[in-house]
């Protein structure tokens, strides 16, 4: 049954071997931590390490309020709902969260899913069906993907934030009948990039397609309140559907699709991803309820998060790391060799710092990456200190040259 | 355009894109096995076709690509919907592109 994994249990393999040769040389798809100290401090192999490598954008996994709630909620509600909305009911905490989240986007209705992969699951197929068009951004995650392989439209991929390849997809499809749906994101996880909304909300607007902006790395992270790449970009009029999740910037775990649209509602009747799993348990929805607060209460998280996000990327850049093309929370060391990239990655744990270690075929343009992410609960120091290690293993395993040199070879 | 030529303009596409080494290019014919010959990954083979829908203009859904097997079948598909494309601009039918 299993040995059709042959292939992949060598590579992982092989993956191991070039991380190091030490006896203390981690897996790097199978880190455990014995003890998480706080948003940015861990414990690894009984060494303290810092944490650049979560999606814990605005650090509340340990706020204090969230975590109230939450203790509150398992007190009162217990601690899981045993079934699904449809089947099993909704609690008052569900409907809160729906309300609130639906005011804090401006959307007239919210629906929530028990995870981001699942609301992307559950969302693209009851969204497309038999006659209708998928259009996804071809660095997209696995969750748009995979909704795409359970819908019953057609679907194609169009290349990574280009309006025009897009434009020239739904001009050859203009005269299908059927609705056509493009499915980008706001921020990409892998590098950190985002996708051109207003230009391609022009070519929506021109070809009447309807568009879905997965918001899950820019919530709380973009725009002015934290609405997502759409506040931010002045386009949340042109968003049909925006997806996101509770499970990074609002510490928790969940999905959600809001929309505007009349008859919304009915998807809660028709996606399968909704109505075939359990609900979020209430100690979850009271703390992402309290996080929601938190975020329209302390837009400085927002500012904070900003800052860091700068201090790394300008640090790294000056250092001389190749890196994604914009600012954002996501930064991401490009290397094009896999086990130099695991080196790197045991390295710096070695080192106490944690960060991801993103590869092929998961990476675009099949790159091996160093990928951080940065938190508004890090401080200047540990940031500094990030840049600091990231730099002197650079030099040590030649991933960067030595400054004198790198003046010299420009001289010449 | 030809079966030979649309075969052609493939097997420059994959000599553009560089993952296969250029002995193998110069052997690739209609019958040449997209994942078996030219060990391409499923990754690989999705970003190959867009590069070659670029090329012929033309839009290939992924369900689509799940039934191509040799460079023969790719060829059959891109010209497919080309016409298709051309067939439902005129008449309207519903074709499954
Ligand atoms: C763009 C995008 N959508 C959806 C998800 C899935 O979210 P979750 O991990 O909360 O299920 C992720 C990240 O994991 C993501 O990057």
């Amino acid at each position: 049954m299993l040995q059709k994994y042959g292939a992949l249990k060598r590579a992982r393999a092989q993956l191991l071997d070039a991380g190091s040769t030490d006896s203390d040389a981690q897996d790097p798809f199978d880190v455990r931590f014995e003890t998480i100290l706080g948003p940015a401090e861990a414990v690894l192999a009984g060494r303290k390490v810092l944490l650049f490598g979560t999606n814990n954008y605005l650090g509340l996994t340990f706020d204090a309020g969230c975590i109230e709630q939450a203790v509150a909620a398992v007190r009162g509600d217990g601690t899981g709902t045993t079934g699904s909305r449809i089947a099993n009911g909704t609690y008052g905490s569900h409907a809160r969260l729906e309300r609130k989240l639906a005011q804090f986007l401006g959307r007239r209705d919210v629906m929530l899913f028990t995870t981001g992969y699942q609301a992307n699951v559950g969302i693209l197929p009851a969204l497309a069906g038999a006659d209708d068009y998928l259009l996804l951004d071809a660095d997209s995650h696995a969750s748009i993907y995979d909704g795409a392989k359970l819908s019953d439209a057609s679907v194609t991929r169009f290349r990574h934030n280009d309006p025009d390849d897009l434009y020239r997809r739904l001009r050859f499809l203009a005269d299908r009948p059927g609705d056509k749906l493009i499915v980008v994101e706001g921020i990409y996880s892998m590098l950190g990039d985002m996708a051109p909304l207003r230009e391609l909300v022009a070519v929506k607007r021109e070809t009447g397609a309807f568009l879905l902006v997965d918001e899950a790395h820019s919530l709380g992270v973009l725009g002015a309140h934290g609405r997502g790449l759409a506040e931010a970009t002045g386009t949340e009029g042109d968003v049909d559907f925006v997806v996101g999740t509770f499970s990074k910037s609002l510490g928790g775990i969940g999905g959600f699709c809001a929309s505007d649209l009349p008859d919304f509602d009915m998807l809660r009747l028709a996606s399968r991803a909704y109505m075939f799993t359990a609900s979020l348990p209430p100690a979850v929805i009271a703390g992402v309820t309290q996080a929601l607060e938190t975020l329209e209460r302390r837009p400085e998280l927002c500012a904070d998060l900003a800052r860091n996000a700068a201090h790394l990327y300008e640090g790294l850049a000056a250092a001389g790391f190749a890196l994604g093309p914009t600012i954002s929370p996501i930064i991401s060391i490009r290397l094009n060799d896999t086990g130099l990239a695991a080196a790197f990655w045991n390295r710096l744990l070695q080192v106490g710092i944690y960060v991801n270690l993103a590869l092929p075929p998961a990476t675009p343009e099949r790159q091996s990456l160093l990928r951080t992410s940065v938190s508004a609960a890090h401080t200047p120091a540990q940031i500094d200190q990030a840049i600091g290690a990231m730099t002197s293993i650079g030099l040590e395993l030649g991933v960067l040259q030595d400054p004198s040199e790198r003046y010299f070879s420009a001289a010449q | 355009m030809s079966q030979e030529n649309v075969i052609s303009v493939i097997i420059d596409a994959v000599r553009s894109q560089g993952d296969v080494p250029p002995e193998i290019c110069d052997r690739i014919t209609a019958e040449t096995n997209i994942v078996r010959d030219l060990k391409l990954d499923s990754i690989a083979v999705m970003d190959f076709i867009m590069e070659l829908e670029t090329r012929f203009k033309t839009v290939v859904p992924l369900d689509a690509i799940a039934d191509v097997q040799t460079v023969g079948d790719l060829a059959t598909i891109l010209t497919r919907n080309q016409a298709t494309a051309h067939e439902t601009r005129n008449s309207q039918t519903d074709v499954q592109v």
